[in-house]
């Protein structure tokens, strides 16, 4: 692979990880290009989470390389962690609102950490983001708990949106939304991606969100990366378990959704 | 690729031409702020406005709202306002930023703080006949649920019991036989200190026994089993609340009070009167201690003394309270537990209530012991 030519914006390499005696991830290895947006498939259970979770540096590897926009995290000290952390954006599963502050307070929480700008361009960036994302003004008084699952994941989005960054990791970002909600939340992660040139890794069992956006898919069966390429290719693998993912009966349903 | 922005204007019969260059991205955010409040300034002069996009090298949100707001500016004015020269791939961009703060913001009025003070005054009592209300509550539906569990004994759930005695009584054993053996400790070294003067050291031994065995001990393990226990139980209940688990329960068919309420309220009334007997036994041992090392009477004559001190009734009183203010700590912890709402904040709020609330209740109750064994000559 030519990865040395092509900026890539992670770049994973025989990462080990595992709790206890179970090993999870096996000598893993993942490129992501600046850019496009990285679809990840697996099983439940199969250490996809367990992926997005070491590489943004919240569980520990026992072995391997990670590299996002050319750092090295191994070499991440807690004191330029906050440089990464402003070049990068997370939507969590469930969403991991700060619940003692307001959707508005919550996607102004990383611009007032970071930056030094007016309360009232504060108020106008955040209101910009919630309303990106498909929320109006008034949601963005309303505190988490009075959110619905699709309004969380929207608010979360607009959070990991917050300060721009490059990278934006999406865990499971369609999951829970009714159709028509997975969709526009489809169109509007391409429509950054497209506008800001971001680079999104997403997490999904969304088959239509892999047709609809992914550039490009990563499958993970028995702890590695067994395909990866765009959705074609990967519905033409030859790994039993990519077979039975995309040719079982809702994954046909969808690549040949008129038979 | 990481140019310093500007926004560089010429004027030419009554056109304002701005021509963005650099980045506009949130890495240069507080110069932006003050090119385009800058910018905003000069808006007011002219008959018509452009921003020239050609030279913008990079272009995230920030900079696209703010391009956006200066051009708002422009049209509010009533003038022609409009994006020159714009490179094709930062047009959706634009687009999209377009949209956005439509609406005027709605504020709220800010109310005079004297009725505000008013309005606090009138919620906290109203919270506090509620606060009642709920205590109250859940005692009615504890008593229900235990009647029930009286008539149908194998809906008792022996096993959570047993499992939350462990916690609650075993576990603790350590910390309160420490606690309560230094206190027994400082009691007769007070004693022996102040008394020695007048020389009443013999009484010390009549002041440990009487005070650990009537008030002290009990009153101590009470407190600390409220911090300790109560406090688990609040956080534990809450957290369940906001997960959701106990609407799972109830939607199962199952009683919450039944399933999670009773056997804790139940292990907490059995190891409070075990821990305060365990308790009272170290602070003697504590008091014992002291006097033969600091007041230079042996063993033998302080449990001589004791013997003469104490009867079986300063036990009897100091015991008879402990399982009552285990039900206090038990009925507020998990009504407060109960109670909690959505955040994380209201858990933490909900589970200091429910400390200092069931140490108040405690307190309040061994007043009121007070009272009823004065009268009844205990």
């Amino acid at each position: 692979m030519d990865s040395s030519s092509e900026p890539m914006a992670i770049r994973v390499r025989d990462l080990v990880v595992g709790f206890g005696d179970q090993v999870v991830l096996d000598h893993l290895s993942l490129d992501v290009r600046r850019g496009e947006i990285m679809g990840l498939v697996g099983a439940s259970g199969g250490g996809k989470s367990v992926l997005l979770r070491t590489i943004i540096g919240l569980l520990p590897k026992r072995a391997g390389s990670i590299e996002v926009l050319g750092i090295g995290l191994d070499r991440t000290s807690p004191h330029n962690a906050p440089t990464i952390g402003r070049r990068w954006g997370v939507l969590f599963q469930q969403g991991a609102l700060f619940s003692s502050l307001t959707a508005r307070q919550n996607v102004q929480f990383p611009m007032r950490e970071n930056l030094h700008l007016s309360d009232k361009l504060l108020d106008e960036l955040a209101t910009a983001k919630l309303e990106m994302v498909g929320l109006t003004d008034e949601d963005g008084d309303k505190f988490p708990a009075e959110l619905s699952g699709g309004m969380t994941k929207r608010v979360g989005l607009a959070r990991a949106l917050a300060l721009d960054p490059e990278i934006v990791f999406l865990d499971e970002p369609t999951s829970g939304l009714d159709p028509i909600a997975a969709g526009a939340f489809d169109t509007l992660i391409k429509t950054l991606q497209r506008t800001l040139g971001l680079t999104v890794f997403m997490v999904t069992h969304d088959l239509q969100s892999l047709h609809m956006v992914c550039d490009r898919t990563a499958a993970l069966a028995d702890g590695k990366i067994v395909a990866v390429g765009p959705i074609g290719a990967l519905l033409a693998s030859d790994h039993p378990w990519v077979k039975s993912y995309f040719q079982g009966e809702r994954g046909r349903a969808l690549t040949h959704p008129l038979n | 690729m990481n140019l310093e922005p500007a926004l560089n204007s010429t004027i030419s019969a009554e056109r304002l031409e701005f021509a963005a260059v650099g980045s506009w991205t949130i890495a240069h955010s507080e110069a932006l702020e003050r090119l385009v409040d800058a910018g905003a300034l000069q808006v007011a002069n002219t008959r018509s406005m452009a921003i020239d996009m050609a030279g913008v090298q990079e272009l995230d949100t920030l900079g696209a709202w703010l391009l956006e707001r200066l051009i708002r500016r422009g049209r509010e004015r009533g003038q022609d306002a409009d994006f020159t020269r714009l490179p094709e791939h930062y047009r959706s961009l634009l687009d999209e930023v377009r949209a956005v703060n439509r609406q005027p913001r709605i504020l709220r009025a800010r109310r005079n703080r004297f009725i505000s003070a008013l309005d606090n005054l009138g919620r906290t009592t109203v919270g506090f006949k509620r606060d009642i209300l709920a205590f109250v509550e859940m005692f009615g539906d504890l008593s229900v649920t235990l009647a029930r569990i009286l008539v149908h004994p194998l809906r008792f759930r022996f096993i959570s019991a047993v499992h939350h005695l462990n916690r609650v009584g075993w576990q603790a054993m350590p910390i309160v036989l420490l606690i309560t053996f230094l206190i027994g400790c400082i009691i007769a070294q007070q004693g022996f200190f102040h008394f020695r003067k007048f020389g009443a050291d013999a009484y010390v031994v009549d002041m440990v026994g009487i005070l650990v065995l009537r008030e002290l001990g009990v009153l101590i393990v009470a407190i600390m089993v409220a911090g300790r226990s109560g406090s688990a139980y609040t956080a534990e209940l809450g957290s369940m609340k906001m997960r959701e688990e106990i609407d799972a329960l109830r939607t199962m068919g199952f009683d919450p009070v039944e399933v999670l309420i009773v056997p804790r309220v139940l292990a907490l009334v059995v190891a409070l009167p075990i821990l305060t007997f365990f308790g009272s036994l170290a602070a003697l041992y504590g008091g014992g201690l002291v006097a033969w090392l600091y007041g230079g009477m042996s063993p033998e004559i302080y449990i001589a003394r004791l013997r003469e001190a104490i009867s079986v009734t300063h036990f009897q009183v100091g015991m008879i309270k402990a399982p009552f203010m285990a039900l206090v700590i038990g009925v507020v912890a998990c009504s407060e537990g109960l109670r909690v709402k959505g955040s994380a904040e209201s858990l933490g709020l909900r589970t200091t209530t429910s400390v200092v609330k069931s140490i108040f209740l405690v307190i309040v109750l061994d007043g009121v012991f007070a009272i009823f064994f004065a009268s009844i000559g205990m």
